[in-house]
C-alpha cells in the first residue's frame, strides 16, 4: 500500500476557491439583509459628549443608529483562552459607555437599506467629545511600566535559571544590544466581517474567526442567552494570522445591530482605518540582550529583556523571551517582560506571538557575538546546541536541527559566505548571507470528531475548528484515507460550524496537531467496528478472521495474507443493511508546559476525562462519545508524555543583494529546512513555510505601523501606507522538511508549521544585510535609508 | 469645445478610476456622455442621491444584466451585492489590494475603482465566467495544481489579473510576470507558486 500521508494532493477545496465559489462571511446570500457601518472616535482618551444622529437617521433608506445611548445591555465576558471564547477587549464591551480609550474606538453602527445609503448616513453623524491627555507613546512621562506576571495561556514571561549577573561577570566574551521592532498589522486579505441573523430567540451568526467555537460562546454569553441558541458558521476565513483569533466588537455589534432594527445586518470593516484601529496588531518590542560566553564560544550567560505594549481595556504580552529560554543551552538566564498601557487598541497574537520578533532580536545577537568570537554563525549554534530541553531539562519529543543547520548551509552556498562584511560583488550588487535558527512549541489539545461510513463506501468526518488557508480540509481527509484505507475522492473532512463537535481554535499551529488524531482515531474505530461485522458474519470471505489479520486499501478489506479473500465496505455494510456506520471520539492530549500539572493528559485521568465525552457542543448531537476505553485513544493518551518537551526547529538561509549606490535591498534567495515532525501534505506544507517567510520579509525589510506623534492616531491606515511585501519583492525559495515522525506528540506524528515558518527569518535576512554591507540596523525595518546614513 | 483632456476622457473611460471619474467630471459636466448617461446625470445623482437611482445594463460572463442601483454604487459592489457574484472580493475598496480585478472588455481593472454606472454597455468577466468546478479554465486549473493560493481570498483576483497579463502579453521573464502581477496582493504568500501556475499557462 502506498499511502497517502505525506503526498502533495491539490486541495480538497481548491476547485471552490478558484472558482470564486468558496463562501467567507460577508457573501451569505441572506434575504433582507442590511448594512451596517461602523464609525469610529476621533479623539484618544475622553468622553462623548453628544453623537448627533438626527441627520443621518433623516435620510431615506437609514433603518437605525445604533449608539450606546440605545444599545443592548451586554454580560462581561472575562475568559483568556480563545478555544472556548475570549473577546479581545474585556474592559471594553462595545457601545456600554460613552467613555473613549483609543482613536478609532467604534462609537456608532449606522443601518441602512444598501451599503451607499450606509456609508453617507455615517458621514452626517456630529460627534462631540470631552477629550483628556493620552498617554499613547512610552516616552510620556505619564506611561506607567510594569511587570506582568504571565503571558497568553499562562505562560511563563519572567524565568530565571542560575544567576545571570554572575555568569556574565565570568563570561570572556559579552555583547550588549538593543533592538527595536516597530508595530505590525495583520492585514489579512479579507477583512473582519460578521452577519447575523435572528429567528425568534435562536441567532446565526457567519463569522470570519479563527475560533469558531470560541465566539459561539462568547456571542452567546455577552448576549446573556443560552449557547445551543446561536449557531456559527465560518467554512471559510480570508486569512488571520492571529488578528481573528481573539473575537472583535464586529462579531457582537451585528448581532446586537439586527436585534436592534429586527432585521438581518452585515457588517465588514473598512481596511481604511478600521482595519488598523479595531482587529488588533503586533506590539512594538525594545528588546535588550546581553550574551556572554568562554573562550570557546559557550554560553555561560543570557539576559533577553522585552518592553511591549498593551492597552487599559485588556492586557495582551507580546512575549519575545519566549524561545530564548530553550533554544540554546545556557546555565544561566534572565528573561524580563515589561509592559506599558496606553491609549490605542489591544494587541493580539500576530503569527508567532513573542517567537516572530524575538528570534529576529536574538538571532542577530548571535550574530554579533560570531563576530566578535570570530566563530562562523552556523558554528556558534552547534557550539551551544541544546540536546535537551535547557528550560525543564526534559528530552525533546523530536529535534534534528543539525540536519537543518547542514542541508540549509549547503542549499544555499554558506561556503560562498565572505567573514568580512561589506566585502563582496556579485556584478553591481554586494553579496551577503545570513542565517538563523527557527523555533515554535508544538501545540496540541482536545478535539473531539464526529465521523459517518456510509454504505455507499464514503467517509465523512466533522469536527468544529476551521481551514484559515492551512490545508486543514485538505490533510485531515488524507489522515482518514489513511486511516480508513478509502481513496481520497471517497473521503469529505467538514469544519468551521458549531452544529459539529467542538475541535481547537486555529492558534499556537495546533489545528492539525490536535484534529489529526481524533480524525485519525475515529477513522480506525469505524473501520475496526465493520471488520467485526465481517468476521462474525458467515456469509463474509473474512469470516472467523481475527481483527489484525485484516488490511483495507481502496476501500477494500482482506485478508493481509491472502488478498484475493475479501470484500469492500459497501459490500458488507449492504448485507448487514446499515445505512452506516459511526462514531463519535475525544483525543484530549496537551503538549502545553504550563498546562501539563493541571490536567496531566499522560494520566489515565486524562483518558477518562476524554472518555466522558463533553456534550460535544452540537446541537444535532445523535452519537455517543465512545471514547472510554477505545483501543485507538488509549494508545494516543496512555503513552507517557511527562517528561518530553514538544518543540518545532528549523534553520533559516538566506542571500541578498544591496546595490550600494541607492541600498535598496534585494532578498535573493531564502532557505528553509524545518523540523516538523511527519509532514501530511508536503504541497500545503511547504506553501506555510514560504508565507511564514514572506511575512519575515515584511518585518525585515518593510512593515511597520506609525502613530501621530501629537494626537496618537494611526498614520500608516491603509494598504498604500502600510506596506506589505509583494510579488516584486520576491526571492526563489527553497523549502526541505526533516520529514521525522514524532512518535511522542501522536500517533499521527505531525507538528504544526502554520507558524514556525516566521521565526528566524527576519534574522536571517537582517544577518545576511549586514553581511552584504558591514551596517548593522537594529531598529526594524531595514529601509535604504538606514544604510545610506 | 472640448480640450485635449476632455478628448481623452471621452476615448479611454474604460481605464479611468472612480476617484478620477469623479474629479475629472466635476469640473466639467456639461454635455460629455459616459455610455448612456450624461457625465453630468452621474454627478448630480452621486450629489443628490435623493435624486433616483440609475438603470445600468452591463454583460456579465455573457449574461446581459439590468440593474436599478444607486449611482455611487461601485462595480465591485454591484456584482457582489446586486448580483451575488461574489467570487470577485473586496480587500480594500481603494485600489490598493487587487482581490476585486475583474476583466471589463478583457482588460484587467480594480472593480472598486469603477462606478458600476461607468460600465454600461460593458462587458465584465468575473471568476464565475471564467471556469466552474467541472470545467476549469486553464489558470484556475493551474493556480490548483500549483496550491497558488492559500486562505483564498485573494485568489479570484490573482487568476484574473492573470488572465488579464497573459493577453496584454508584456511579460516576457519571471521578473516581468512578478513586476506585472504586484497589484495584487496575497497575504498567505502563495507568490511563488502564483508565477508557477502563470508560467504553465503561458507556455502552455
Amino acid at each position: 500500500m502506498d499511502s497517502i500521508i505525506g503526498k502533495p494532493i491539490d486541495r480538497k477545496d481548491g476547485p471552490l476557491k478558484v472558482t470564486g465559489k468558496a463562501m467567507y462571511a460577508a457573501e451569505w446570500n441572506i434575504p433582507n439583509l442590511a448594512y451596517g457601518i461602523t464609525i469610529q472616535s476621533t479623539i484618544t482618551k475622553g468622553h462623548i459628549n453628544n453623537i448627533d444622529t438626527s441627520a443621518a437617521e433623516k435620510l431615506k433608506g437609514v433603518l437605525g443608529v445604533m449608539t450606546y445611548k440605545n444599545a443592548m445591555q451586554l454580560h462581561t465576558l472575562s475568559g483568556s483562552d480563545p478555544s472556548s471564547g475570549k473577546f479581545a477587549e474585556k474592559d471594553l464591551l462595545p457601545f456600554q459607555s460613552e467613555r473613549i480609550f483609543y482613536n478609532g474606538q467604534h462609537i456608532a453602527v449606522v443601518i441602512a437599506e444598501t451599503f451607499e445609503v450606509a456609508e453617507h448616513a455615517a458621514s452626517l453623524i456630529k460627534v462631540t467629545y470631552n477629550e483628556e491627555k493620552p498617554v499613547f507613546d512610552i516616552n510620556q512621562p505619564e506611561a506607567k511600566i510594569y511587570q506582568p506576571q504571565q503571558g497568553l495561556g499562562g505562560t511563563q514571561v519572567q524565568v530565571k535559571r542560575g544567576d545571570a549577573e554572575q555568569g556574565m561577570s565570568n563570561a570572556s566574551t559579552k555583547i550588549e544590544q538593543t533592538y527595536n521592532t516597530p508595530v505590525y498589522h495583520h492585514n489579512p486579505m479579507e477583512p473582519h466581517a460578521t452577519s447575523a441573523v435572528w429567528n425568534g430567540d435562536t441567532l446565526t451568526v457567519y463569522d470570519a474567526t479563527q475560533s469558531v467555537f470560541g465566539n459561539k460562546n462568547a456571542i452567546s454569553t455577552m448576549l446573556g442567552i443560552a449557547p445551543d441558541k446561536v449557531r456559527l458558521i465560518s467554512p471559510f476565513i480570508g486569512g488571520g494570522f492571529g488578528s481573528k483569533g481573539f473575537m472583535w466588537a464586529n462579531s457582537i455589534l451585528a448581532p446586537m445591530a439586527a436585534k436592534f432594527i429586527n432585521r438581518p445586518v452585515k457588517i465588514v470593516l473598512e481596511r481604511t482605518g478600521q482595519m488598523f484601529t479595531c482587529a488588533g496588531r503586533r506590539s512594538f518590542t525594545i528588546q535588550k540582550i546581553n550574551l556572554g560566553t568562554d573562550n570557546g564560544g559557550k554560553l555561560t550567560s543570557v539576559k533577553h529583556e522585552t518592553t511591549s505594549e498593551t492597552s487599559f481595556v485588556d492586557e495582551f504580552v507580546e512575549p519575545a523571551g519566549v524561545a530564548t529560554k530553550m533554544i540554546y543551552a545556557t546555565p544561566n538566564l534572565d528573561i524580563t517582560q515589561n509592559i506599558v498601557r496606553l491609549n490605542k487598541g489591544t494587541p493580539c497574537p500576530t503569527r508567532a506571538p513573542g517567537e516572530a520578533v524575538g528570534t529576529y532580536a536574538f538571532e542577530v545577537a548571535m550574530d554579533e557575538l560570531a563576530e566578535k568570537l570570530n566563530i562562523d554563525p552556523v558554528q556558534l549554534r552547534l557550539i551551544n546546541y541544546a540536546e535537551k530541553n535547557p528550560d525543564d531539562g526534559h528530552r525533546f519529543s523530536s529535534k534534528n536541527l543539525k540536519e537543518c543547520y547542514e542541508k540549509g548551509a549547503q542549499s544555499i552556498g554558506w561556503s560562498n559566505r565572505n567573514i568580512k562584511p561589506g566585502s563582496t560583488k556579485e556584478g553591481n550588487f554586494l553579496v551577503g548571507y545570513g542565517m538563523a535558527t527557527a523555533t515554535y512549541p508544538a501545540n496540541r489539545s482536545k478535539a473531539t470528531v464526529r465521523l459517518k461510513l456510509y454504505q455507499e463506501g464514503n467517509a465523512v468526518a466533522a469536527c468544529c475548528t476551521q481551514d484559515i488557508g492551512t490545508g486543514t480540509y485538505t490533510v485531515m481527509a488524507q489522515v482518514m484515507s489513511d486511516a480508513l484505507g478509502l481513496p481520497i475522492d471517497k473521503v469529505e473532512f467538514k469544519l468551521g460550524d458549531t452544529i459539529y463537535p467542538q475541535g481547537p481554535n486555529s492558534g499556537g499551529s495546533q489545528t492539525m496537531a490536535t484534529t489529526g488524531p481524533a480524525v485519525r482515531a475515529a477513522a480506525l474505530t469505524v473501520k475496526s467496528k465493520v471488520i467485526k461485522l465481517a468476521v462474525a458474519d458467515k456469509k463474509s470471505p473474512l469470516y472467523n478472521q481475527t481483527e489484525d489479520a485484516i488490511s483495507v486499501d481502496e476501500g477494500k478489506l482482506f485478508v493481509t495474507s491472502d488478498n484475493l479473500k475479501g470484500e469492500t465496505y459497501s459490500q458488507i455494510l449492504t448485507r448487514a443493511k446499515m445505512p452506516l456506520v459511526e462514531t463519535e471520539i475525544t483525543t484530549n492530549v496537551s503538549t502545553r508546559e504550563t498546562q501539563k500539572s493541571e490536567s496531566n493528559p499522560t494520566t489515565k485521568q486524562g483518558g477518562e476525562q476524554g472518555g466522558q465525552g463533553q456534550q460535544s457542543g452540537g446541537q444535532q448531537g445523535g452519537s455517543k462519545d465512545e471514547s472510554k476505553d477505545n483501543p485507538f485513544v488509549k494508545q494516543d493518551q496512555d503513552l507517557d508524555r511527562s517528561n518530553v518537551a514538544f518543540h518545532s526547529f528549523g534553520a533559516q538561509f538566506v542571500k541578498v543583494l544591496v546595490d550600494p549606490l541607492t541600498c535598496m535591498i534585494k532578498v535573493d534567495k531564502v532557505v528553509s529546512i524545518m523540523d516538523v515532525g511527519q509532514i501530511l501534505n508536503e504541497k500545503t506544507a511547504k506553501s506555510q513555510i514560504m508565507g511564514g517567510a514572506i511575512f519575515g520579509i515584511g518585518m525585515a525589510l518593510m512593515e511597520g505601523s506609525v502613530y501621530d506623534e501629537n494626537t496618537g492616531r494611526i498614520v500608516t491606515r491603509d494598504l498604500a501606507d502600510y506596506l506589505v511585501p509583494v510579488h516584486a519583492d520576491m526571492p526563489t525559495f527553497d523549502v526541505q522538511f526533516t520529514n521525522v515522525k514524532d512518535e511522542f506528540i501522536s500517533p499521527v506524528g505531525a507538528r504544526g508549521a502554520g507558524e514556525i515558518g516566521i521565526t528566524g527569518i527576519t534574522a536571517a535576512i537582517a544577518n545576511a544585510i549586514y553581511n552584504a554591507t558591514g551596517k548593522r540596523v537594529r531598529d526594524l525595518p531595514i529601509t535604504p535609508d538606514k544604510l545610506i546614513v | 469645445m472640448f480640450n485635449k483632456e476632455d478628448n481623452a476622457l471621452l476615448d479611454d473611460n474604460k481605464g479611468t478610476t472612480r476617484r478620477e471619474f469623479i474629479v475629472r467630471t466635476s469640473a466639467f459636466t456639461a454635455a460629455i456622455t459616459i455610455a448612456k448617461y450624461p457625465v453630468k446625470t452621474i454627478v448630480d445623482k452621486i450629489n443628490q442621491p435623493e435624486a433616483g437611482n440609475v438603470v445600468v445594463t452591463i454583460n456579465v460572463n455573457g449574461k446581459s444584466k439590468t440593474l436599478e442601483i444607486d449611482a455611487r454604487t461601485t462595480l465591485l459592489d454591484a456584482l457582489r451585492e446586486n448580483m451575488h457574484l461574489t467570487g470577485t472580493k473586496k480587500g480594500c475598496d481603494r485600489g490598493q489590494c487587487g482581490a476585486c480585478t475583474v476583466l471589463v472588455d478583457e482588460r484587467r481593472i480594480n472593480s472598486c475603482l469603477y462606478l458600476a454606472a461607468m460600465c454600461d454597455g460593458s462587458k465584465v468577466t468575473t471568476i464565475e465566467g471564467l471556469g466552474t468546478e467541472d470545467n476549469l479554465h486553464p489558470m484556475q486549473q493551474a493556480f490548483l495544481k500549483h496550491d497558488a493560493f492559500q486562505c483564498g481570498y485573494c485568489t479570484s483576483g490573482q487568476i484574473c489579473s492573470a488572465v488579464g497579463l497573459l493577453k496584454e502579453g508584456h511579460a516576457k521573464t519571471d521578473d516581468d510576470i512578478r513586476e506585472l502581477m504586484s497589484g495584487n496582493i496575497c497575504r498567505c504568500g502563495a507568490y511563488q507558486n502564483i508565477l508557477d501556475a502563470v508560467k504553465e499557462v503561458q507556455n502552455a
